[in-house]
């Protein structure tokens, strides 16, 4: 990555009369449509096959992803995403499947959309999950509109308030106030655990929902999980977990059996679904039996030896997007739980929760590590003492890591832990390469030490240095425009 | 860093100053506010003729990474916006007791709004225990 | 499993961390223990999970019918390069571009995103994608409520059933009323009835899809468009077919400040419903509302021009509660493919593939009108759908056609009871001339010209 020219746009590249001919060529639109309903112009360029092929694998090489190196992104479980599972959702019979074809013609699409839905099910302990959601916040808009329905539907207008841990991740309040909920922000304990006195102290007849991750973002096990649900249980609230961690603990622990009420899994996390550069993912939103008429439409079910989307919940809080499911994720995902089986994916988890250990116990060595036990699939470091000493700050860190072949690690999240470092490696990376990335970064916590400079200049070489971010946003320019 | 806190000026805890005159007040943030908020990117300012009471969030400073709402130190009706910070929001931080005002009120009710507020030395005391 | 341990690493891992076994480090609270045996589908080779799924491919039969169905997901050509692209690791492999350094590639893709965007809507600023064209709708609703504060919607009918079955879900958390305008005969939206809902210049915003979901070419009259200005409501464009915006005039061009819509057209396959792109297009004025993310231009300190995410003061992470939306993922896999089919097929082959459709929609109309029993219901332009009236059930017509390979459109009385004996038919570049021959002789023998009784 040292080629520092810039590279130029697309719409800088074409040239008029260079188009690829994939269509005959056709008579104008003025022939069959009334001249004042056509557009005038279309200022889009044409280029050549190769000139377009060429850009865009320019730009791929200038992108990092999990194919390029190690990707610790705390939260984010960049794992392998396994080829086979592109090559399944590539199935012609799978890929060029209509949204409308009637269930009959469509039995093994709506086969492989239960069959994920009931391991889900049991994996998680959840009496059912819909696939509607197309991502972690879209399922938790739809959790929380589930809430707001159940509790209409019970004449309990009163319960509006949402309870959110400080290590909860950063879409929950955005949710709570698109469901018209109002956010009580809850202080974690010192062991970086949600205490049941300071819970108890909020819950009253206003409770709607207590949203919590377990582990949370500090890698940490809520140990007193089942108090904390049976006590917004008592209140007459639900629980909600987040489950962007389930990596933690899949085929281990189930929220069902922790008492949550409704939860969310991140395909493109814990299942192994590319990213894809932020999407597209999918979001499968699970709830124990007292919400399953609640659920968003359609719901797949099997009737005798056959498969249906059901459209017809009288209490549905309606659909979350235009069609049923981010299907081919759902293809993705249940090849890998076949890849899996129960045992392998009990195994998935307690190599993760491995790795991250293995890595915190290397990284304390140099760095602070704030909550000093054993964590599950990641684990928080910070580099508050290194920046008193020397200057270097978390985000320094992070741009030396680019220099030297990592993507960084989350930074400065959660919120409560000073110039924090958010370590997940996930199971899928060897001994080798987690000892690799602990000897680069330690080389770099003595480089900030000996010539802190060095490092406060990093990255020195990717295609760009820092970006002014401040004039990013003082003069937005978000796209080109024609001469 | 030593930061400036202009005498004849009134603070709140919210860390916005209001200069009176008369039944004029002028309103903006303080050298300290913007010095922690970063480069301020963007500020959304209350409508010219809203009546807004005092302490009350009137709107919005964005800086790259944060948010920070904008508090009104007191209350009455808005009759002017600088119009100056659309383009150029950067004021805010070059010149937060001057050229970076951010909106003017009419005041209602009289003197009894001062009570509220702080010195330049109160606020100068305040920010130290921030 | 797809993990590299070897049970020597495993020795060596837990002895570094000091707990004997993996057991222990997974140790929860007994109250919380696993107790059940999981129910999960069994463990497969990579040969086996092959075999697996090509078996349910099979049981897809509909997947290789001749087919009709449109509707919001539209099959249509893909040049072969796009998948060869589009699926190289680093692009499949990264996450959201956090690090703007190693990720220009992507940002820079994304920055042509929004600019085809702009280009093809007609407006200032684009984002970088949202899950699809039924949440870009009820995003870009939220959008205009927040601009002028107003706590009620409208909505045409001709708008797509499922946007506005998800409009209603994001309405129904925010409190908000959701109004619907009426089709006329012609199959456009009844423009009299908006202009006198107009007056009371209560509602934030109105939605207009064209072609709207019945096929038909739906921009407002100059008349409506002065009603829609004068209430100071707020027009969103719907766009669920985007190969339209190579033919017809851009939305902004009848007065939308907000365009959505569905960039599944531009290479993205149907795959039974997803993953699709919405995009969400505006005037400058909206910049600080438009949710989710944006790539903007800047530079280094170096004086290298680049990318990065920019105005993040306007999302979840944040803006907190105050933020428009929650969204946190965009689509940019796909808004990329649609990026990459937008390169290659460029405007030449825009103009052509936006004709082609044109003019097939217009053979298969000819074709089916010739069948005794069989007409169109409305009489307005159409883009690539057209509405067939079959004078009885449609859904038993379909059933008939089903069984000869065929499936002929959508049984609109689904969404609309009024037109349960029409069938909303596609047509697209990819359908042929045998196509159509083929469904209309079915068409012969399924409809039978109804009897006076």
């Amino acid at each position: 990555m040292s080629d520092h020219t810039a590279s130029p746009l697309i719409f800088e590249l074409g040239q008029e009369g260079r188009a690829n001919k994939y269509f005959a060529p056709e008579k104008p639109l003025d022939e069959y449509l009334p001249a004042e309903q056509l557009r005038a112009d279309l200022p889009l360029p044409d280029n050549s096959e190769l000139d377009a092929v060429r850009h865009f694998t320019r730009l791929s090489q200038r992108t990092f992803g999990i194919d390029v190196g190690f990707y610790p992104l705390g939260s984010c479980t960049m794992k392998y995403n396994p080829r086979v599972n592109d090559a399944m959702a590539n199935l012609h019979g799978l890929r060029d499947l209509h949204p409308y074809t009637p269930d009959a013609h469509a039995q093994g699409a709506l086969r492989i959309m239960w069959e994920l839905e009931r391991s889900l099910c049991s994996l998680f302990g959840m009496e059912a999950f819909s696939l509607n959601p197309s991502a972690g916040a879209h399922a938790e808009l739809a959790a929380l509109l589930i809430a707001k329905a159940y509790f209409r539907d019970r004449g309990e207008h009163q319960r509006d308030k949402v309870i959110v841990p400080d290590t909860a991740h950063g879409t929950n309040p955005a949710s709570a106030a698109m469901c018209g909920f109002k956010v009580i922000s809850l202080r974690s304990d010192r062991r970086g655990r949600v205490s049941v006195d300071e819970i108890r102290k909020v819950l009253g007849p206003d409770t709607a929902v207590c949203m919590m991750t377990n582990p949370n973002t500090l890698g940490l096990f809520e140990d007193h999980v089942d108090e904390i649900t049976q006590a917004v249980h008592g209140a007459g609230g639900l629980c909600y977990y987040d489950g962007a961690n389930a990596n933690a603990l899949m085929g281990n622990a189930r929220p069902g059996d922790m008492g949550f009420d409704l939860m969310h899994l991140n395909l493109h996390k814990t299942f192994t679904i590319p990213h894809g550069g932020g999407g597209a993912g999918a979001g499968p939103l699970g709830v124990a039996k007292h919400l399953v008429d609640f659920l968003p439409t359609p719901y797949v079910r099997k009737k005798g030896d056959a498969f249906e989307l059901d459209f017809d919940l009288p209490k549905s809080i309606g659909p979350m997007r235009s069609f049923w499911s981010n299907f081919a994720h759902i293809v993705r995902a249940l090849a890998y739980l076949y890849a899996n089986g129960a045992e392998g994916l009990t195994k998935v988890s307690q190599l993760a929760v491995l790795n991250a250990n293995y890595l915190r116990v290397k990284i304390r060595e140099f760095l602070e590590t704030p909550y000093d036990e054993p964590c599950r699939h990641e684990f928080v470091a910070s580099a508050q003492e290194l920046k008193k000493k020397t200057g270097v700050r978390a985000l320094d860190i992070a741009k030396a890591l680019l220099d030297r072949g990592y993507m960084a690690p989350t930074i400065y999240f959660p919120l409560i832990v000073p110039e924090c470092l958010m370590i997940e490696p996930t199971e899928t990376e060897s001994k080798e390469t987690l000892d690799g990335f602990v000897e680069a970064l330690a080389e770099i916590v003595e480089t900030a030490k000996s010539d802190p400079e060095k490092i406060l200049a990093a990255p020195q070489t990717t295609v760009v240095g820092r970006l002014d971010e401040t004039r990013a946003a003082r003069q937005p320019d978000l796209r080109w425009y024609p001469a | 860093m030593k930061l400036a806190q202009p005498e004849g000026l009134l603070y709140s805890k919210e860390h916005e100053w209001v200069k009176i005159a008369g039944d004029q007040a002028t309103i903006g943030i303080t050298d300290y506010a913007q010095d922690s908020l970063g480069d301020i990117v963007y500020v959304e300012l209350p409508r010219v003729g809203a009546q807004v009471a005092q302490f009350a969030s009137v709107g919005v400073v964005e800086s790259v990474k944060a948010v920070s709402d904008l508090f009104t130190p007191v209350g009455g009706e808005v009759t002017e916006v600088n119009a100056a910070l659309e383009t150029d929001p950067a004021l805010v931080n070059r010149e937060p007791f001057s050229g970076g005002w951010m909106f003017k009120i009419k005041l209602a009710g009289g003197d009894s709004q001062r009570s509220g507020l702080l010195s330049a030395a109160d606020y100068e005391a305040f920010t130290k225990t921030q | 499993m797809y993990t590299p341990h070897t049970q020597r690493d495993i020795g060596q891992m837990l002895q570094a961390i000091g707990v004997e076994s993996l057991e222990k480090l997974l140790r929860v609270p007994d109250s919380v223990r696993l107790r059940a045996p999981l129910d999960v589908v069994p463990a497969l080779p990579e040969t086996g999970i092959v075999e697996r799924f090509e078996q349910y491919a099979r049981e897809n039969a509909g997947a290789s019918f001749t087919s009709f169905l449109g509707g919001g997901s539209y099959r249509h050509y893909a040049p072969p390069a796009i998948s060869f692209l589009a699926m190289r690791g680093e692009f499949l492999t990264a996450y959201t571009p956090y690090q703007a350094e190693v990720s220009q590639g992507y940002l820079q893709a994304i920055y042509e995103w929004q600019t085809y965007i702009c280009l093809l809507t007609g407006l200032d600023i684009a984002n970088a994608s949202v899950y699809d064209g039924a949440t870009a709708l009820a995003e870009a609703t939220i959008m205009a409520i927040h601009a002028n504060g107003r706590q009620k919607v409208l909505v045409s009918r001709a708008v797509d059933p499922n946007y506005r079955g998800v409009l209603k879900t994001y309405c129904d958390g925010l409190d908000v009323a959701v109004e619907e305008l009426p089709v006329s005969a012609d199959g456009t939206t009844d423009l009299r009835q908006l202009s006198q809902k107009l007056e009371s210049k209560e509602y934030a915003c109105v939605a207009l899809q064209s072609p709207n979901f019945l096929g038909i070419v739906d921009a407002p009259s100059a008349a409506a468009q002065a009603a829609m200005k004068q209430s100071e409501t707020i027009v969103i464009g719907v766009v669920s077919e985007a190969i339209s915006l190579a033919a017809l005039q851009p939305p902004a061009h009848w007065g939308a400040e907000i365009v959505v819509g569905e960039a599944q057209s531009f290479g993205i396959p149907v795959a039974f419903g997803g993953p699709y792109a919405g995009f969400i297009a505006s005037t400058k004025d909206h910049i600080r509302r438009i949710p989710g993310r944006l790539a903007g231009k800047t530079v280094d300190a170096r004086g290298n021009e680049g990318y990065v995410l920019t105005l993040q003061a306007r999302e979840q992470h944040i803006r907190r509660e105050r933020a428009t939306s929650n969204i946190c993922t965009n689509q940019a896999h796909c808004a990329l493919i649609a990026t990459m089919y937008l390169a290659l097929v460029g405007k030449t082959g825009l103009r052509d593939v936006a004709a082609a459709n044109v003019r097939r929609a217009r053979e298969l109309a000819a074709a089916v009108t010739a069948v005794d029993g069989c007409s169109l219901q409305f009489g307005a332009p159409y883009f690539n759908e057209i509405v067939v009236n079959v004078h009885q059930p449609a859904a038993r017509v379909l059933k008939n056609l089903e069984q000869q390979q065929i499936l002929g459109g959508i049984d609109l009385g689904r969404y609309y009871h009024e037109y349960a004996d029409c069938i909303l038919m596609a047509a697209t570049e990819l359908t042929t001339s045998d196509d159509i021959q083929k469904l209309a002789a079915a068409l012969r023998q399924s409809v039978k010209v109804p009897t006076h009784v």
